[in-house]
């Protein structure tokens, strides 16, 4: 937990905060709409004696009162699948309707993916890209499950992604959920922070910059990128989002979210960054009883 | 290494590349790549076998990657295509009896009407856990669509294959559950 004391300055009710991050996580699916209808699910669920509890932010998803929600018919069928709730976030920020092409730039193990498919009906392109081919076994296992038919996998480096397969020059809108030093899935993970570095935290920025800026160029002028971590580290967070402005034709643009958040912070120890990050939304364990998550909104203007 | 495999330079027979995605033929007359199966035929199969009307899948594009495996987009990209994969794996061809797969089966099984066997619960169980049953069926032998009841409607568990009295289940090991 020590490791966390450097966000002090920027947490509200600081010890809160620590101990909301002491704390396990509730068990949350998201209900797979390719496959059923959260009315369908949730009936499946109360034949079998599952008890749950809704969202108000979406009808999607569920907490259930089981810490295994794997071992439900309604999981057997891919009408459920365990996500936590804040990683439900950049999909639906995102919003991509059916028939667009849609870029998934770190798409393993396919969470998002499968999400994002569903918020399409299944219609339009969503190219899921990972560099790591261990993790694409679990992308592909997930999306065939779960029924999606949309999606095309591809494996290289998100910052070198090529659109060369395809007969299309553009995405209309792209995810960039990067690799990061994971300090909002603590609660899931006790021991994530025990190979926490400051180098590390470094390291990752730089590819998230690189991936970030290539997703902005490999989506259509107008178009939609949404960027996402679950870390608190601003290195991560607001500093890859200054980097994107200065480097790539964009702006970020406001979002509602009906989750309790806190704004982009635009200082943090010697650096500051653009004001404009301020609309990207932080989202703290001890607001909403969640991970924690960063989520920022852009719109490519070149 | 030739260029593409629908006609190398030496001027051999178009094969089967395992290594990209080629859209199936539409009809046998479209047909280059020997022995790969036609839209037309995939149609055929689901409506013989299971009377899954062949409008089911008119948004639907079919391909072929490794020798036998059609998989199914929703939707179109361009052919040939190399990359990891593309839509869900649908059908194994190239073999005497086609087989499809358990998530094409979850996810377009609702539509049969032909070979579609409901099991009580219990039966369901020893079916999600891969295990084998006795069954009394007096319909034809082979690839069955298994459904059991959930939240009020039928719904497809996956493919099991009908032989001598007995319901073999064909859920992968890494979809079999403990129910």
């Amino acid at each position: 937990m020590e490791k966390l004391e450097r966000y002090e300055p920027l947490v509200e009710e600081f010890d809160a905060f620590l101990d909301a991050c002491q704390r396990p996580l509730p068990s949350v699916v998201r209900v797979n709409t390719i496959k059923a209808t959260p009315e369908r699910a949730r009936a499946a669920l109360d034949d079998e004696g599952v008890g749950w509890t809704g969202r108000e932010w979406s009808d999607a998803v569920l907490e259930l009162d089981t810490d295994n929600p794997g071992s439900t018919w309604a999981s057997y069928h891919g009408w459920i699948h365990g996500q936590e709730e804040v990683s439900a976030i950049p999909a639906e920020v995102l919003a991509p309707e059916p028939g667009e092409r849609v870029w998934d730039a770190c798409a393993a193990p396919g969470s998002k993916t499968t999400q994002l498919a569903a918020l399409m009906d299944d219609e339009g392109l969503v190219v899921a890209n990972d560099n790591n081919l261990g993790r694409l076994s679990a992308l592909r296992f997930n999306t065939e499950r779960l029924g999606v038919t949309n999606t095309a996998v591809t494996n290289t480096d998100s910052r070198n992604f090529s659109l060369k397969p395809f007969d299309f020059d553009s995405f209309d809108k792209a995810l960039v959920d990067v690799p990061c030093s994971c300090e909002g899935t603590i609660r899931k993970n006790p021991t994530t922070l025990d190979d926490w570095s400051l180098n590390h935290v470094r390291s990752v920025a730089g590819v998230q910059k690189g991936i970030l800026t290539r997703a902005i160029q490999a989506t259509k002028e107008g178009g939609t990128v949404v960027y996402s971590t679950c870390t608190f580290a601003p290195e991560e967070n607001e500093a890859v989002l200054d980097y994107a402005l200065d480097a790539e034709d964009c702006r970020l643009v406001e979002f509602d979210f009906p989750l309790d958040s806190r704004p982009g912070v635009t200082e943090f120890e010697d650096e500051s960054y653009d004001e404009s990050v301020r609309k990207a939304k932080r989202f703290y364990p001890h607001h909403n009883d969640t991970g924690g998550f960063f989520c920022a909104k852009l719109e490519v203007t070149g | 290494m030739t260029e593409q495999s629908n006609g190398g330079p030496t001027g051999d027979a178009p094969t089967n590349d395992g290594q990209q995605f080629d859209r199936l033929p539409a009809t046998a007359d479209d047909r280059e790549v020997e022995g790969r199966a036609t839209r037309e035929e995939v149609l055929d199969w689901w409506d013989q076998r299971f009377a899954i009307r062949p409008e089911t899948f008119e948004e639907y594009s079919f391909w072929e990657k490794g020798k036998g495996k059609i998989w199914i987009l929703h939707g179109e990209v361009s052919s040939p295509i190399r990359i990891e994969a593309l839509g869900m794996k649908f059908l194994r061809t190239r073999q005497e009896h086609w087989k499809p797969t358990t998530n094409a089966v979850q996810r377009f099984g609702r539509e049969a009407t032909k070979n579609v066997v409901e099991l009580t619960r219990e039966e369901a169980r020893r079916f999600v856990r891969g295990e084998d049953q006795e069954l009394d069926w007096d319909g034809d032998w082979g690839y069955l669509v298994a459904t059991h009841d959930l939240a009020g409607e039928r719904e497809p568990l996956g493919v099991g294959l009908f032989v001598h009295g007995e319901l073999k289940s064909l859920v992968p090991k890494g979809r079999q559950r403990d129910l």
